[in-house]
């Protein structure tokens, strides 16, 4: 097999990610059309109807007929989900019922129109992430979509029709769907049902859409339908061949590199970039670069980029914001460091030849092997978002910008007024070093514009007070232009680095400051011993980090979740056991119940999820920087694993103080076996030597002293017994299991009850079906020698026993079998109990220990124990079952080749 | 010939009394020792024919002590357990006893156990003889046949190899890691269940009842004994 031949690992292991996480999920079917009209809800009802047929569990979550008879006559014999009703602005507005479909759990649910966004309060914003939770839960679903609303081709049709749509499906999703089905119909035959009034258009928007249904129009958007859907099935096609490893066709390499820019249109080029890294089958990363220039945007625009960094979060890219003084020196050095070879770029009409090369450019020279790919513009690029706050915002913003420059103006001034001072004592020449120290020094402080203005002015107050002729700009001495040219360029090239550096410093210093309250976080979780600690400390420092209120919720003792104390006001616990129990963020900033005021995060670690941190910023548009969503999930990271060690000390300690206990209760039992039972020895020998001794002893001494020695024994019996249960009764029995022949088992009991069998004939029966089982010798051993003895207590001499062993379902029955007078009716259960005996009053020794410390021992191995009348005439069967395992083979070299030893001889 | 000497190594002295009596009953020279410094001292002076040591003593463990005698003598050494103590019986035998009583015991049982002891010590002397006999079987040890009632019984190598082992141990008691160490080689000290599957092959081919052997009796969770004489308890 050669190399090319052999799957790839990654995407093997891709592979693999994917079909566990599709384990035990819903499976979805959208039907996929190019337009309204086009049949897509009678397809899925069809469909779905068969199914019904077939017995499945069909119910229409949300099915919309739009008045169409034929679609409705459909749903008829289905059953269909309740609408929730949902309050919004004093009025009652019908939604999909999420819950209700979940409590339900049906084996199919249709859900129509997957682009659909819900009524606000609902708690998903869009409906495919109800359909996503659907999925998660296991339940199977039908949907539909039209092209249109696609995320990635939003903008294409968008251009097409000149119709905006609102509500978009990502294309991340779309493509997770395990089915598409394309329903296809011609243009000529849409527009015929449109004109047969088959397709339904809401009355106000009817204009619109007639536009809509044009002919060109729909032709466009059945090749875009077929496209899409050809597109899916040639990846289908591709996920088969790998999976089958007919040839290598996943490229790991060769991903894609997008950067977002500051202008109009940097949507578009998310989008065509998300569009070619599907097409290529490659990941992708989306980097927006912040230079000193973009910092100063003001915050809508600012808002606006990082809008756009989330767009492509959502379209699947790997997102980060870089600050960096060149944007082509951060792409390339991003591109190298996570392997990306190929740049995709907006065709920037803001290119400033005055400042440099085009960034395209700028790329090619650093990196000539990065291919670099040009997006064009978007023929109807959206708006750009309308400032909040305009007013205020703008007019903060003129002023805070002015002020370097005014003080920049004073400074001259100044320098002006003092050099005047100096004239008398020195020579023009120094005086000039003065101003050019103001240019360095404005530089310094203010920056580059200020520093440029006053590189202006010192040499326009240099000139008009300083060089003669005084208080005129013109220059009697030619020398003087040169002094201009150098001043001027020295102010220019210093305030330019210094603004630099003072960029780079901020950069550093920001940075300093997130590794150091990280360091510190990581510090203070460190030394926590409890959960309460934990909690407070985590609470501390991210309210600190993050200027946000912050609250925790744990788990308590019975693995509830509880808000630990905090005086934070409007938490929902419903959203916070969601994250939990979902694993994902919700709240602020997510898919997921958008609305609320707080962010959900759960606190992941390595065994489990420790619990929810929420979170409620001052500034919410902070939380979407990817640095601060990062560093928020480090700190979250950081608080899960404190709280995690937390509870494996409590562990740990639980463990050692068990242990503990264990090991002073098996030292006690010990010390009182040993207590008891030396002295019963001691007795039973001291009255065998007193039997044995010489002179030999009258019969009636020998007697009693044989009778010394035969009580003795019994005592000792009981007392074994008694500790024994008494060792059971501690804790769980300690089995010390091995592969065990139950012929030998029941030979050992038998020649240790043999005794208290006396002259009664014994069978015993074994099955040769009968495995080697899995057991305590030891244990079972006693079990049956405790049945035996009973077998010889309760029956009279001469009363044949047997023992039976064989298998029966998946375990063996080890049956003793007598043929005596049998247990009471009614006492078949009792007779297990602790102290309790067959016959109430008996003259048989004994205190009822035996069978409950058999039903303790076979219980220990996942058996059963029983009794039961051996025949109508009477007598007891014990019985008891151990599990029927698989022993371990015998290896055939251990085994020995079949050779007869003497034949080897010969 | 002089009076054969035996060690009794235990803290009880009442138990210690019984055991003196019994043995001195049989012609034995008795000495005791309480602890297991005393014991050694004892053992090393006296060099006794049989010591019979108890496992739990005041100052340390029996199986220490066997562990330091069998450094530097062979004699048979009996151990008291109680009889809840599978894992310290086995450790006191691969330590180096020779067997092992359960308490309560009586005298007969000591005895009994006592002079089987001495008789493979005083058989271990003797040439060892080329047939072996117990029951109605007969090994043929230089011929490597097997008959039982004169009949040639068929064993595989590992079944032959098994009662090899168990002849040239003849009334001790096996531990399991010792007869798997013996017959199939290091390396195969977990696998117990060769044991029962081939113990079990031999009791088909050589007992009259596998159920109930007289011969190939097993010692639970301890190993196993070749009896020889089946009369013996």
């Amino acid at each position: 097999m050669s190399d090319d031949q052999r799957p790839d690992p990654d995407a093997l292991l891709a592979q693999i990610r994917d079909d566990e996480q599709r384990a035990g999920r819903g499976n979805l079917r959208i039907y996929f059309g190019s337009s309204a009209g086009v049949g897509k809800t009678y397809a899925m009802l069809v469909a779905a109807r068969k199914l019904k047929a077939e017995g499945v569990d069909v119910l229409a979550g949300v099915v919309e007929t739009h008045g169409r008879s034929e679609t409705a006559a459909l749903l008829e014999g289905l059953p269909v989900l309740p609408p929730a009703m949902i309050d919004y602005r004093g009025k009652r507005l019908a939604e999909f019922d999420l819950d209700g479909a979940l409590a339900r759990k049906p084996g199919l649910l249709l859900v129509d129109e997957l682009a659909h966004s819900n009524v606000a309060g609902s708690r998903h914003a869009k409906r495919w992430q109800d359909v996503e939770e659907l999925l998660a839960a296991g339940i199977d679903v039908y949907s539909t979509l039209n092209v249109q609303h696609l995320e990635s081709l939003n903008d294409v049709v968008g251009g097409i029709t000149g119709i905006v749509v609102h509500e978009t499906l990502p294309d991340t999703f779309f493509d997770k769907a395990d089915e598409v089905v394309l329903v296809d119909t011609p243009a000529d035959e849409l527009i015929e049902r449109l004109a047969a009034g088959k397709v339904y258009l809401p009355a106000q928007a009817e204009r619109a859409a007639k536009n809509f249904f044009r002919k060109g129009n729909l032709m466009a958007l059945r090749e875009l339908a077929l496209r899409r859907t050809a597109d899916r099935v040639e990846n289908d096609v591709q996920a088969w061949r790998s999976d089958r490893a007919i040839t290598q066709v996943w490229k790991t390499e060769g991903a894609l590199l997008c950067c977002i820019g500051p202008h109009e249109g940097a949507e578009h080029v998310v989008r065509s970039a998300a569009l070619l890294a599907q097409q290529l089958a490659v990941t992708w990363h989306a980097v927006y670069v912040e230079t000193p220039r973009l910092q100063r945007l003001d915050g809508a625009r600012r808002e606006g980029i990082l809008q756009t960094v989330k767009l492509a979060r959502d379209l699947g890219a790997s997102t980060a914001v870089v600050s960096a003084q060149s944007v082509a020196q951060a792409l390339v050095e991003y591109a190298r460091s996570h392997n990306l070879s190929k740049l995709v770029l907006g065709h920037g009409k803001a290119a400033r030849w005055w400042l440099g090369r085009p960034l395209g450019l700028a790329v090619g020279a650093l990196a000539p092997d990065i291919d670099r790919i040009e997006v064009g513009q978007s023929q109807r690029s959206r708006p750009p978002p309308v400032p909040r706050e305009k007013g205020v915002d703008a007019g903060a913003g003129i002023g805070e910008q002015l002020r370097p420059y005014l003080w920049a103006a004073a400074v001259c001034a100044a320098t002006t007024l003092l050099t005047h001072a100096l004239v008398p004592y020195f020579d023009l020449a120094n005086i000039v070093m003065v101003f050019l120290l103001a240019v360095v020094g404005t530089g310094v402080w203010f920056g580059r514009g200020p520093a440029v203005l006053a590189a202006f002015f010192n040499v326009a107050a240099f000139d008009f007070f300083f060089v003669p002729p005084r208080l005129s700009f013109a220059v009697s001495d030619v020398q003087y232009l040169l002094t201009f040219a150098v001043m001027l360029v020295v102010g220019l090239v210093v305030g330019q680095l210094t603004a630099g550096l003072r960029f780079q410093a901020q950069v550093a210093t920001h940075r300093e400051t997130r590794s150091r309250a990280l360091f510190e976080a990581a510090r203070d979780l460190s030394n926590v011993l409890t959960v309460e600690q934990a909690l407070e400390v985590a609470q501390d420092v991210i309210a600190r980090e993050f200027r946000a209120q912050v609250a925790i919720f744990a788990h308590d003792a019975n693995d509830r979740l509880q808000l630990a104390p905090t005086d934070a006001a409007g938490l929902d616990l419903g959203t916070a056991q969601w994250a939990l129990d979902h694993n994902q963020p919700a709240g602020l900033g997510t898919d997921t119940l958008a609305g609320s005021a707080w962010l959900y995060l759960p606190l992941k670690a390595t065994m489990r999820s420790r619990g929810v941190l929420a979170l409620r910023p001052a500034e919410p548009r902070y939380l979407l920087v990817p640095e601060q969503r990062q560093q928020l999930e480090t700190f979250a990271a950081l608080a899960a694993m404190a709280l995690e060690r937390v509870h494996y000390i409590d562990v740990a300690q639980g463990a050692t103080v068990q242990m503990e206990s264990e090991r002073l209760r098996n030292s006690l039992l010990s010390a009182l076996s040993h207590d008891l039972r030396t002295p019963l020895a001691v007795l039973v020998g001291l009255a065998d030597t007193l039997m044995n001794s010489l002179p030999a002893l009258t019969p009636p001494q020998q007697a009693l002293a044989a009778a010394i020695g035969e009580k003795t024994l019994r005592m000792t019996d009981m007392v074994t017994n008694l500790l024994d249960m008494a060792r059971i009764q501690s804790g769980e029995i300690r089995l010390r299991v091995e592969w065990q022949s139950l012929e030998e088992v029941i030979g050992a009991a038998l020649k240790s009850s043999h005794g208290a069998l006396g002259q009664r004939p014994l069978s015993v029966h074994i099955d040769p079906a009968v495995p080697l089982v899995e057991c305590d010798a030891v244990l079972i051993e006693r079990v049956l020698a405790n049945l035996l003895e009973n077998a010889g207590k309760y029956t009279p001499p001469a009363c044949p026993i047997q023992v039976i062993v064989r298998p029966v379902d998946d375990a063996v029955r080890i049956s003793v079998r007598d043929h005596g007078p049998g247990v009471p009716k009614g006492r078949e259960e009792a007779i297990f109990d602790k102290f309790t005996r067959g016959t109430v009053e008996s003259a048989t020794p004994g205190v009822g220990l035996g069978l409950a410390i058999c039903r303790a021992i076979v219980e220990a191995h996942r058996g059963r124990i029983w009794v039961e009348p051996t025949g109508p005439a009477g007598g007891a069967t014990f019985n008891f079952t151990l599990p029927m395992g698989v022993p371990p083979p015998l290896d055939m070299a251990d085994a020995g080749a079949m050779v007869e030893p003497g034949a080897a001889q010969r | 010939m002089s009076m054969p000497v035996a060690l009794v190594l235990e803290d009880e002295r009442e138990i210690r009394q019984f055991v003196r009596l019994s043995l001195e009953a049989e012609g034995w020279a008795v000495c005791e020792a309480e602890t297991v410094k005393q014991g050694l001292v004892e053992a090393a002076t006296r060099r006794p024919d049989l010591v019979i040591a108890d496992l739990g003593l005041p100052d340390g463990d029996g199986v220490d002590f066997i562990r330091a005698l069998r450094n530097w003598s062979g004699v048979p050494v009996i151990v008291l357990s109680a009889r809840t103590d599978e894992r310290d019986k086995v450790s006191a035998l691969d330590a180096g006893a020779d067997d092992y009583i359960t308490k309560p015991f009586g005298t007969a049982e000591l005895l009994a156990r006592t002079r089987a002891n001495m008789r493979r010590v005083r058989d271990g002397r003797a040439t060892p003889e080329s047939l072996f006999r117990f029951g109605d079987v007969e090994v043929d040890l230089a011929a490597r046949l097997v008959r039982r009632g004169g009949v040639e019984l068929h064993l595989t190598p590992i079944e032959y190899r098994l009662l090899g082992v168990l002849i040239a141990n003849a009334g001790r008691v096996l531990t399991h890691p010792y007869l798997l160490r013996e017959v199939w080689g290091p390396g195969h000290a977990g696998r117990t269940h060769y044991l029962r599957v081939f113990m079990g092959n031999l009791r088909q081919k050589l007992e009259d009842d596998p159920a109930q052997p007289r011969h190939l009796v097993t010692e639970t969770g301890v190993g196993y004994r070749l009896v020889v004489d089946a009369e013996q308890p």
